[in-house]
């Protein structure tokens, strides 16, 4: 039944296209030849400076969409966190990524800090991930699902804590494409995301509200090592 | 859903005396369109992007069997099911039977057009599962039983006093008393009923921005996140995307992005872009384990090819609705199906074929702000012509506008004839509107569709082109 919706439904498109003048003769080789090229379209210059303007531009940008951002360390970590959890009047408690750098972040120095790492249910108020690229462009985090990554810890808690490494810290879109491609594989993982800012709505009265569905609120820590030691 | 395209005008009547929907679609004048130039002024390569988003977009629809079937095969390795449906009864079929297979009981929605084009939630409900829509406009007027206004804010139409009705009536497990006069109250009551759907579902539904054929990937955009949430909690998810959806590579379906939020509310770029490929892996923590999409043509293949095929570059983000003077004064529902405003005049007739819907492309000013403010530079009012022509052209145009028509026809063919009988016309009303006093009719015989509404002012000299031969500029 699907096969032949499958001829039927290529074979109208191919009926349509030969009747107007869009016809090309050798387009596999065209097709193919574009989708193995990659070529970049126009890519804005807002991100093109050194490394200094590009991180003062995520934070601009990321903040300009309601995130809030803090500078720390792999040291300091567990400090940062516990300090924004007693800010914002939480539970000292955080379902966390089981990435190798929270594993090996010292969380012992916060004891009053309860840290889980897994995937979650809906049972926890904060989670904690790690972000592959951060794009300075408009201030967005990417991250990717697989064994360190859970997607759940991007969507179910009220706060989403994300950790970029400044050496994740990249001006486009198309270099977080390249560094992906650049990991394991190069394959697709299932899930990648991209957030800007943490989730909201117009969609009553077109009057712009926070926390639809996803986090109410997305705090993100940029990692520095080298500047702290 | 139930289609009223066919009672268009009268549809369009009961919109404009609609003084709810008057004062809701007021606030669209400032809203969406002064948030989109402020974000078109920040980007100096928006018009540059624009070009490219419409090169890519012509490339991929001159290929485009090659580039599904490229699509399918990087989607079949890395493990999708693709499924391939030619109109909506055959899609419905598909996903009912994976639904059942999953053995279903409740499916959660995430907002999808085609979906609504094809009524996957009648079909569902019809064969006892429960769709529940997530997105927050699709859910207040699911609870309403009415069809979205609007293709990116579907409840765009409603006041929330509206929606704190619905709720009150709909969510009668919580206090009747409590307080729902603000708008963050209700997002906070939907948010806690919804979370419990999410969990709960077998089933997750979404529609897909785009399909990308290097990867085998389809992208969902979102501000509040119930896409992921509808695509990442239930054991299966199931996309839904029309043929015209695919591009070549990720920097293609990257380029589009930019255009895309920015045009549409405004924003750089919506909250949350997803792209999926394929169900959980092995090592994955979390994630569907079934991962199907549903291809759907539903007259698309048609369209292809001949002078409606810029339509399919259409990218769903609603600029021309945001900026119609028609739309802003009828409302969504007039249209009398899922798409609206100039997108929709010209897609619907493509769609439903002509004899069903040949008021809408009639409904239009010819301002030529759709086409201006269009991302993909769509030829919108070029389009909307050509459907007049073919309604007058032995279309199902009414008789009595196509004999009016013809007469003009018959007179403007011949200047020699036209211009004394302008003059005396001319001349006729003037007079009658001096001896009248006013200056101007609040009645007139075969004007009644201006007169009823307003005054018609008379004429107070000459034509203009008696005026223009006598050297008057």
């Amino acid at each position: 039944m699907t096969d032949s919706s499958r001829s039927q439904i290529l074979g109208n498109i191919r009926k349509s296209i030969e009747n107007s003048h869009n016809f090309e003769t050798d387009r596999l080789a065209v097709v193919d030849r574009r989708i193995s090229a990659r070529d970049p379209n126009t890519v804005p210059a807002r991100s093109a400076g050194d490394a200094a303007a590009r991180l003062a531009l995520f934070v601009t940008e990321s903040e300009r969409v309601d995130a809030t951002t803090h500078f720390t360390s792999s040291e300091e970590l567990p400090g940062a966190v516990a300090a924004y959890l007693s800010g914002n009047a939480l539970a000292p408690s955080i379902k966390a990524a089981p990435h190798a750098l929270l594993k090996n972040v010292p969380w012992s120095k916060e004891p009053g800090l309860a840290v889980t790492f897994g995937p979650t249910d809906g049972g926890d108020e904060v989670g904690l991930s790690v972000a592959f690229a951060g794009i300075a462009e408009t201030g967005t985090l990417a991250l990717h699902s697989g064994p360190e990554g859970p997607t759940t810890l991007n969507f179910l808690p009220d706060y989403h804590l994300v950790v970029l490494p400044v050496s994740c810290l990249l001006g486009t879109y198309e270099e977080a494409w390249a560094a992906l491609r650049a990991t394991g594989n190069g394959a697709m993982p299932r899930t990648v995301n991209w957030v800007t800012g943490p989730s909201r709505t117009a969609d009553i009265e077109q009057t712009l509200l926070m926390g639809a569905h996803g986090p109410r609120s997305l705090h993100i820590l940029i990692l520095d090592d080298k500047k702290a030691t | 859903m139930e289609v009223t395209t066919r009672t268009f005008v009268a549809n369009a009547k009961k919109g404009i005396n609609d003084t709810n929907l008057r004062r809701a679609l007021s606030k669209l004048t400032r809203g969406f369109p002064l948030k989109r130039l402020a974000a078109m002024d920040r980007l100096p390569e928006f018009e540059a992007l624009r070009d490219d988003a419409v090169a890519i977009k012509n490339h991929t629809l001159a290929h485009l069997d090659v580039y599904l079937e490229r699509y399918e095969e990087k989607a079949r390795e890395s493990g999708a099911h693709v499924h391939w449906a030619a109109d909506g009864a055959a899609a419905r079929d598909i996903i009912l039977k994976i639904c059942r297979d999953a053995g279903a009981r409740t499916v959660t929605k995430g907002k999808s057009m085609v979906a609504e084009e094809i009524g996957v939630n009648e079909h569902l409900e019809a064969n006892g599962i429960e769709p529940i829509e997530t997105d927050l406009g699709e859910y207040i007027i699911q609870l309403r039983k009415e069809a979205p206004s609007h293709i990116i804010a579907p409840a765009i139409h409603l006041s929330k006093e509206q929606v704190a009705e619905t709720f009150v009536a709909e969510h009668t497990e919580l206090a009747a008393d409590r307080d729902l006069s603000e708008p963050h109250t209700l997002v906070k009551e939907a948010r806690g009923v919804l979370r419990r759907k999410f969990l709960a579902a077998d089933v997750g539904i979404t529609g897909a921005n785009m399909l990308i054929a290097e990867t085998g990937t389809s992208v969902i955009v979102t501000n509040e996140g119930n896409g992921d949430l509808t695509q990442t909690l239930p054991k299966t998810h199931i996309v839904i995307a029309s043929i015209e959806k695919v591009v070549p590579t990720l920097e293609d379906a990257t380029t589009i992005l930019r255009i895309l939020a920015r045009s549409a509310t405004g924003q750089e770029m919506s909250v949350y872009t997803t792209f999926s490929t394929g169900p959980r892996r092995p090592d994955d923590l979390d994630g569907p384990e079934n991962y199907h999409v549903v291809i759907l043509d539903n007259g698309r293949s048609a369209m292809l090819g001949g002078e409606f095929n810029d339509m399919l570059r259409c990218i769903k983000c609603g600029a021309c609705l945001n900026h119609c003077p028609v739309y802003k004064a009828i409302g969504g529902h007039a249209y009398g199906w899922c798409y609206s405003g100039p997108m929709g005049a010209v897609l619907v007739p493509g769609l439903l074929g002509l004899a069903e819907a040949h008021d809408l492309p009639q409904a239009s000013t010819f301002c030529g702000r759709c086409e201006e403010v269009c991302p993909m530079r769509i030829p919108l009012p070029r389009m909307l012509r050509s459907w007049r022509v073919k309604a007058f052209e032995g279309g199902p145009m009414s008789i009595k506008s196509r004999t009016g028509l013809g007469i003009w026809a018959f007179f403007a063919r011949r200047p020699a004839l036209y211009h004394p009988v302008m003059g005396l016309a001319v001349g006729i009303l003037g007079l009658m509107g001096r001896l009248g006093g006013k200056g101007r009719f609040s009645s007139l015989p075969l004007a009644g569709g201006w007169t009823a509404s307003r005054d018609l002012p008379a004429p107070t000299g000459k034509t203009f082109t008696a005026q223009w031969k006598r050297g008057k500029r």
